[in-house]
């Protein structure tokens, strides 16, 4: 399947938004993830660039801060020939009145083509795309999903080990509180990986297995025999008293380090979505290992995902591409 | 649709289904009201025809009953306007069937002193809808350090003492103040909720995991109940649990009353009629405090309604505007509007054939009566003539926009159920005519 629509068929992706990868089916999220794997190839020739969304209007409404996201967004966008417009709201002064309604309705007014937003609240995203005529795309709402990074997370994994299924993928850290942790959990299980969730009794949720993972407590039996090693950010407002003691003693029992690593595969490779923080969750050592650590790549694999999903959720503007099948999300 | 009460002027309830949940009465007769009370009823009364000058109504076989006392309302008035007033909640309660409400203190002032009580009293007699009165706070400001002046308060007819949506927290406070509104036979109503435990927006468990939700977990609940049924046991003060909503705590009301403790509780129509999932795709007006819990507790809940071991059910009218609902799930407000839910959702247990109709009725009538020693929710000689004339079976759609009260928070929109108020009267007057 091609990027600039010359293929033929049934589109593969029925949806106006992408809200979170829950409920996805492993069709839909392949077709995202094949064409995510078209632009990275068109990236690697050297013809990444494309008009496909000249003319259309992207505006990245971010609630919280971020660097990487936004601008991997913004690259997105620009790669295929879009106006990327970034607004950066501060979390104030939604605290002071202007409601989330309200900053939908305004920015619906200026008929963007595609919507990126991120908020500090779980369903905020969910809850502005009822408002506005064009497409959403969730770029992490509180604890709940960060659907473009499980996507750009899974893609890395395929590049090295041509597919998910039957792996066995150990998340780290802090799964309570991680949108990460969720969405790549769906992903995951969805496409057929088998997924285990490490973390402190404190960071991890109730009744996670009901989401088809295996809890774990003890970070080596957690790892053993592990394909794919993905660490988590933790937060610093969690890392002194209220969900873990100290971070020396969080590193020492939960932090990745060459020691720990052992337990899973001779080969096994090491993720993590950024920021990170060294000696916290991940020794620098092993951050920095070219042979095991993917993170450097998952970076460039954002932008190609990132360009497969605003393509993805724009084609009804382009009736010449392909048809979009049923308009709910 | 307001017709002032002749002084002495008689109406007859003609060709009535008289129901009368604490004498357990369910026939057919008729009933009299003379001013402002019940002058006689039964099954024979005007058997021979109706004397001249009694003005007749035809009950056309339909039920009548004492009207409902809904013992735990927020009237959001004085402060909160924009959300309800003391007259849109009246108004909503008569169409509701209630004709006896009970507002929390927790308004802007908070009411914990005398002055607070006396402005609710002058503001119902000026509305003059249904009957309104008032709890006073346990603590002063809801501060959960000093208690109140209870003593005085309920001199000037506060009917019992809650922080309202706020648990009293201290165990000391609440046992200062069980034992201290004991002298004035006075219970004090609690939130049982563990604050601690309770920063969460929703019930604990996987579909908070999955919406990546704070949790509450039920043992927050049960664990504030078991701590304050050991201070019952030690003040002898009563006690009354409001909205409970699992079946930890219906445990632990089965045995402190197996044990004789002066414990009475409640519930509210939304925990035996909706379970987290209600809450789905972030829904706002599922987000209430105690959270809508598993579907093993809502069945827990309708248990306990049906078997007594709940003895009333209250709205837990919260109104909020759309402003206050409309926002990402945790930050918006806890609560859903009651008033006029309250009866079809009770009678929905009936119909289910969980709990007889009469005993359906004494939750929302004579059992919170009794609680609070209010003279009303019962078919008495001499009662007030608090009365509704209802269709238990009438089926139709919930439609929360075309309820009287200012705001339309309710989870049960287009909810099917069955039962309609026809007429309800307080103190002989017609308040309300569908």
């Amino acid at each position: 399947m091609s990027a600039n629509g010359e293929q033929s068929g049934a589109f593969g992706f029925p949806h106006r938004h992408l809200l979170g990868i829950e409920g996805l089916s492993p069709l839909e999220i392949g077709f995202l993830l094949s064409l995510s794997q078209d632009y990275a190839d068109r990236n690697d020739r050297g013809s990444g660039r494309s008009a496909l969304l000249e003319g259309r209007t992207v505006i990245n409404l971010f609630f919280e801060n971020s660097t990487r996201t936004r601008t991997s967004f913004e690259l997105a966008g620009k790669r295929l020939g879009a106006d990327v417009i970034n607004m950066q709201v501060g979390w104030s002064s939604i605290k002071k009145g202007e409601t989330l309604i309200d900053t939908a309705m305004t920015l619906n007014a200026m008929h963007p083509d595609v919507l990126v937003v991120r908020h500090p609240d779980s369903g905020a995203v969910s809850l502005l795309s009822q408002k506005v005529d064009c497409a959403v795309i969730n770029a992490g709402d509180g604890s709940h999903e960060h659907p473009t990074q499980a996507l750009l997370d899974a893609l890395t994994i395929i590049r090295r080990r041509g597919a998910l299924k039957d792996l066995t993928i150990a998340i780290c850290g802090d799964i309570s509180h991680s949108r990460v942790a969720r969405s790549n959990i769906h992903l995951l299980t969805t496409m057929g990986a088998r997924v285990r969730a490490i973390a402190p009794p404190t960071l991890m949720p109730r009744a996670i297995e009901r989401l088809g993972v295996e809890p774990h407590f003890d970070m080596r039996k957690g790892l053993a025999d592990c394909d794919i090693v993905m660490m988590l950010r933790l937060q610093t407002e969690r890392m002194q008293g209220s969900f873990v003691p100290s971070i020396r003693e969080y590193f020492r029992f939960f932090g990745l380090d060459k020691e720990k690593l052992l337990a899973a595969k001779p080969d096994a490779l090491i993720m993590h979505p950024g920021p990170m923080n060294r000696g916290v969750e991940i020794d620098s050592e092993i951050a920095d290992d070219i042979d095991r650590s993917l993170i450097r790549e998952q970076v460039e694999m954002g932008v190609v995902v990132r360009m497969a999903c605003l393509d993805t959720l724009t084609r009804h503007l382009r009736p010449d591409v392909a048809p979009v099948g049923a308009a709910a999300s | 649709m307001k017709r002032p009460a002749k002084a002495n002027g008689r109406v007859a309830y003609l060709n009535a289904r008289l129901l009368d949940p604490e004498s357990r009465l369910d026939a057919a007769g008729a009933l009299l009201t003379e001013g402002t009370r019940i002058a006689d009823f039964g099954p024979q009364l005007f058997a021979e025809g109706l004397p001249d000058g009694i003005e007749a109504v035809d009950c056309g076989g339909r039920c009548l009953a004492p009207g409902l006392v809904d013992m735990r309302v927020q009237l959001r008035e004085p402060g909160e306007e924009h959300k309800e007033t003391i007259e849109s909640a009246s108004l909503a309660a008569a169409a509701g069937g209630v004709t006896s409400m009970v507002a929390l203190p927790n308004t802007e002032p908070i009411v914990d002193d005398v002055a607070g009580v006396e402005y609710i009293a002058r503001r119902a007699r000026e509305v003059k809808l249904v009957k309104v009165y008032t709890y006073g706070s346990v603590t002063r400001r809801l501060e959960g350090t000093e208690i109140i002046e209870i003593g005085l308060l309920t001199e000037f007819g506060a009917l019992g003492f809650t922080d309202g949506t706020k648990a009293v927290a201290s165990a000391s406070v609440m046992s200062r103040a069980l034992s201290y509104a004991k002298t004035f036979d006075r219970p004090i109503i609690q939130h049982p909720e563990e604050p601690s435990l309770a920063s969460g927006v929703m019930n604990a468990g996987e579909l908070a995991t999955r919406l990546g939700l704070t949790g509450i977990p039920d043992i927050a609940e049960v664990m504030m109940l078991e701590r304050d049924l050991r201070l019952v046991e030690m003040t002898g003060g009563r006690y009354h649990a409001a909205h409970l909503s699992c079946a930890k705590s219906v445990e632990a009301i089965r045995t402190a009353k197996a044990r004789g403790l002066p414990v009475t509780c409640e519930t509210a129509p939304h925990y035996f009629t909706l379970n987290e999932t209600a809450v789905g795709d972030y829904r706002t007006f599922a987000k209430v405090s105690p959270p809508l819990r598993s579907e093993a507790d809502r069945a827990a809940i309708a248990e306990a309604v049906a078997d007594g071991t709940i003895d009333v059910i209250a709205s837990d009218h919260s109104p909020h505007d759309a402003d206050s609902k409309r926002l990402p799930f945790a930050m918006a407000d806890f609560g859903v509007v009651g008033l006029e839910s309250l009866l079809p959702l009770t009678l929905e247990l009936a119909h289910k054939g969980a709990v007889g109709l009469l005993d359906a009725l004494a939750r929302v009538t004579c059992a919170p009566a009794r609680v609070l020693g209010l003279e009303a929710g019962r078919l008495a000689r001499g009662a007030p003539a608090d009365l509704i004339l209802f269709d238990p079976d009438k089926p139709r759609m919930l439609d929360p926009d075309a309820f009287r009260s200012k705001s339309k928070n309710s989870p049960f929109e287009g909810h099917p159920v069955q039962g309609e108020v026809l007429r309800t009267v307080v103190d002989g007057r017609v308040i309300f005519e569908a």
